[in-house]
């Protein structure tokens, strides 16, 4: 009986410890590929290192492995303490960490190494494919079998996010995934063409609506009421949030295909709901932003409210940025040049990176029985560094997308192009210095976290929370 | 477009699946208070003091 009154904190240290680490490594890789697009010359010629293999090893580290691990972390965390109850079977739970870690750890050697599927965001292999679909069952079986035995008879509007996001990956994996191997480490996909291509964005668009947005606003609808220490502004609006969002997502996709071989009313219909889709986004984002009335002065001397209520300000702006990026006049201008790689990056780092840093910053004092972090004026230092560095990299991204998109379009009275590709790329020159200084700002941030982590951590103990005796009314 | 073959299927099966949680959800109570949740989490103090905890861990 003794193991029932704790709750499973092991898993959840394990996860948030590895977030920071997978973070380091993927930002690394990031500034990396980054300078690569400056200086040219810094791979050494080895294949290994060449910017389209690490490209992917980046997006992979930084989404499944940071932003994964973060997930995880967080919402084993919530389910329990909303639930009231300690994590469903904790053999199960371990699995899910070790065989994540071990994802992970697989696509660190294959991408390097060449095996790709050549699926942007799903390029792992076969084999790799199939060891995540088995890690992503025993996560809802732990999830949602936590959910099930829950001594509060409601289920709090975060694990309601928590949930839709591994139920959707779980069919955007199945679907998109589906391949007929011919080694063991070569397939080719189940689709062609333009099937495969609407697939493709049918999963790619979904991986960012479910992987890093309903996940990470089950982060926000939890951690940034408690580190404010208010409720929710109108939890009335975070459950009509949910269902909206939920309703209403599938079908932004082909906006990643706008004046492709895709039929055109397809891409419409994209465009239209990515429109749709600003309501949800942006009723969110007031909730949480509101979360503070009245409690705004919070704000000046708390560095982890900084990043989660920043964080929502990056929800906002791209979730306003993507609706308008995705209607096709304007989509003709931003498509392939760098606006989009701004766009991502404004809510890769600004969005999802701040509210799963300012996750984990909550959270580790937590862990390991200490009060607060080390140091709190780290944690301040890190959220300026961050912030100035993430500046940086969107506002260069901009000017050099913008004057791309307009360079590449510009024609003379005769109808010849008026410059040539090499000139736009020889323009956008000093926007990639800027670049590579953001990402290596926002990089340092994280060096600076994984130090007051690691101080926080042999300060303190291991700690695993008793569970608090139920208010009877609250029972289930 | 024969993909659409595939996916309306997929997303209509989603969306009755959505549809019949929801169902589930208003249907089992789980809306009838809109209010009284959020104040709940924050009853909820997650800042054990460290000396409770160790005994706990311990033990």
């Amino acid at each position: 009986m003794e193991a029932q009154a704790t709750y499973n904190y092991k898993v959840v240290r394990q996860f948030a410890v590895m977030t920071v680490v997978w973070g380091i490594v993927g930002m690394l890789v990031g500034v990396i590929i980054a300078a690569m697009l400056v200086w040219p010359d810094l791979n050494p010629g080895l294949p290994w290192l060449t910017y389209g293999r690490l490209r992917p090893l980046h997006t992979n580290a930084v989404i499944f492995a940071f932003g994964g691990c973060g997930l995880f972390a967080t919402s084993y965390y919530v389910v329990q303490r909303t639930c009231q109850v300690r994590l469903f079977c904790d053999k199960l739970a371990a699995f899910t960490f070790w065989g994540w870690q071990l994802v992970i750890l697989l696509a660190a050697i294959t991408l390097p190494l060449g095996y790709t599927s050549g699926k942007e965001y799903a390029e792992l292999e076969w084999p790799i494919d199939i060891l995540i679909t088995i890690v992503w069952v025993a996560y809802a079986l732990v999830f949602f079998g936590t959910i099930v035995k829950r001594k509060v008879k409601h289920i709090y509007v975060a694990n309601w996010f928590f949930g839709g996001f591994i139920l959707t990956v779980a069919i955007l994996h199945l679907v998109n995934s589906a391949e007929l191997p011919v080694t063991f480490w070569k397939s080719y996909s189940a689709y062609s063409g333009a099937q495969d291509a609407m697939v493709q964005w049918w999963y790619g668009h979904n991986a960012v609506g479910f992987f890093l947005t309903a996940g990470f606003l089950g982060i926000m609808y939890y951690f940034v009421p408690k580190q404010a220490g208010r409720p929710v502004y109108s939890y009335r609006l975070s459950v009509v949030h949910f269902w909206a969002l939920i309703f209403t997502y599938m079908w932004a996709g082909p906006h990643h295909l706008h004046y492709t071989a895709l039929p055109d009313w397809t891409q419409s219909l994209g465009m239209v709901f990515s429109l749709i889709l600003l309501a949800p986004s942006w009723g969110g984002m007031i909730n949480g932003i509101m979360t503070l009335s009245g409690a705004w002065h919070k704000l000046r001397d708390d560095p982890i409210l900084k990043f989660l209520v920043v964080s929502l300000s990056f929800y906002g702006m791209s979730t306003f940025e993507g609706p308008m990026m995705s209607i096709k006049t304007v989509n003709a201008l931003s498509h392939y040049t760098e606006w989009t790689v701004g766009h991502v990056h404004s809510g890769a780092l600004g969005w999802v990176g701040f509210i799963t840093i300012g996750a984990i910053y909550y959270l580790i004092p937590r862990l390991f029985g200490r009060d607060e972090m080390y140091s709190k004026k780290l944690v301040e230092t890190h959220f300026w560094v961050a912030t100035i560095g993430i500046v940086l990299y969107i506002a260069s991204m901009w000017i050099a997308g913008v004057m791309e998109g307009l360079m590449w379009r510009a024609f003379n009275s005769d109808g010849t192009l008026t410059y040539t590709f090499v000139e736009a790329l020889k323009q956008k020159y000093p926007y990639y210095i800027i670049r590579v200084l953001g990402g290596a700002l926002y990089l340092s941030g994280m060096i600076m976290m994984f130090y007051n982590v690691i101080k926080t951590i042999s300060a303190g103990k291991a700690v695993d929370a008793a569970i608090p005796a139920t208010n009877a009314a609250h029972h289930a | 477009m024969d993909i659409i073959y595939l996916l309306i299927p997929v997303s209509l099966l989603a969306v009755l699946l959505i549809s019949m949680l929801f169902w589930w959800a208003i249907k089992g109570g789980q809306f009838d208070d809109l209010e009284g949740p959020s104040f709940q989490i924050m009853m909820d103090d997650d800042r054990d003091t460290p000396e409770q905890s160790a005994q706990e861990s311990q033990r």
